[in-house]
């Protein structure tokens, strides 16, 4: 006998809240971009579970896209921020206010 | 059931050190035993497919990813990982802002999730097409119901890989850019004269 689904969804609202915390509070652009990624796996969390509720593959079709879309945006976003800091050594989102690379 | 609370328990303990660890790199790894119990429940949800491409993708590509990219920053002049990161002043109110929305997402869920649970959904033991979580049967609605979808996140993965060498490549637009500055720097000499001007560098 497995958990509920309220078990999963109440998690899934915990893990999304610590995520948000983490991007808001944190001013480190690779901390906050794994919060991102904390974001995005509380969503396929919540996903998943619904799918189990609901008996229905749709949530994991829904899923596995999330994850990929999830892999292009740390790639983008890792890049981007290589190219910051290759242009001014600085690791505090705030300071990065020209658009110029 | 005990499964589930252990798995919770590590969770949010792992999320809560990545958002406050120290150094980056710490994160990281609070981040890979974070996805590796996600993948674990995703086991306890029946999505066996889901498991495994949450350790491949996530453990194996992201988390890569991340750790070059930190070890790329802190070879330079010096460590990535010495910011201030001070809590800023919007941290009280952000935290309001996130509790909120914790609340908001509670209410939504708790009005929502008062859905049936089907009993045919059991797990049955055996594998094949029309068991539910199966990879058999993930595969056959990815490639049946929808193939389109799948076709276009292969378009997004090509996106982000020509983004990626135009953004960060030396051959992109900024590249060029970058290059020229480099070269102008490496001929215009150290130490001049103050009172000459500077020579405009001929190509």
């Amino acid at each position: 006998m497995s958990a509920p689904v309220d078990s999963y969804i109440g998690l899934s609202a915990v893990l999304f809240f610590i995520g948000v915390i983490g991007v808001i509070v944190r001013r480190n652009p690779l901390i906050m971009l794994m919060s991102i990624e904390l974001l995005f796996n509380a969503a396929n969390l919540a996903l998943v579970a619904y799918a189990r509720a609901w008996v229905n593959d749709d949530g994991h079709i829904f899923a596995f896209l999330v994850i990929t879309v999830a892999a292009a945006e740390a790639a983008i976003g890792l890049a981007i921020v290589a190219v910051t800091f290759r242009s001014s050594p600085r690791v505090d989102v705030d300071e990065v206010a020209a658009l110029k690379g | 059931m005990i499964g589930f609370w252990v798995l919770a328990v590590a969770l949010i303990a792992s999320a809560v050190f990545c958002i406050t660890a120290v150094k980056p790199v710490y994160s990281v790894v609070g981040l890979l035993v974070n996805f590796i119990a996600l993948a674990a429940m995703y086991l306890t949800l029946q999505a066996e497919f889901l498991a495994v491409m949450q350790i491949v993708v996530y453990s194996g590509a992201i988390l890569f990813l991340f750790v070059f990219v930190i070890a790329l920053l802190s070879s330079g002049v010096r460590p990535f990982d010495v910011g201030p990161d001070k809590a800023p002043r919007i941290a009280i109110p952000a935290i309001v802002f996130a509790v909120l929305t914790l609340a908001i997402i509670a209410v939504t869920a708790i009005r929502t999730t008062r859905v049936r649970e089907h009993a045919t959904g059991q797990a049955t033991g055996e594998a094949g097409v029309g068991v539910f979580g199966s990879v058999a049967n993930f595969g056959q609605a990815l490639f049946g119901a929808n193939l389109l979808p799948f076709e276009i996140t292969a378009f997004i993965l090509m996106v982000a890989i020509v983004g990626v060498v135009l953004i960060a490549g030396d051959e992109g637009p900024g590249g060029v850019v970058r290059r020229k500055k480099r070269r102008a720097i490496e001929r215009e000499p150290i130490l001049r004269p103050p009172d000459q001007p500077v020579k405009k560098v001929t190509q």
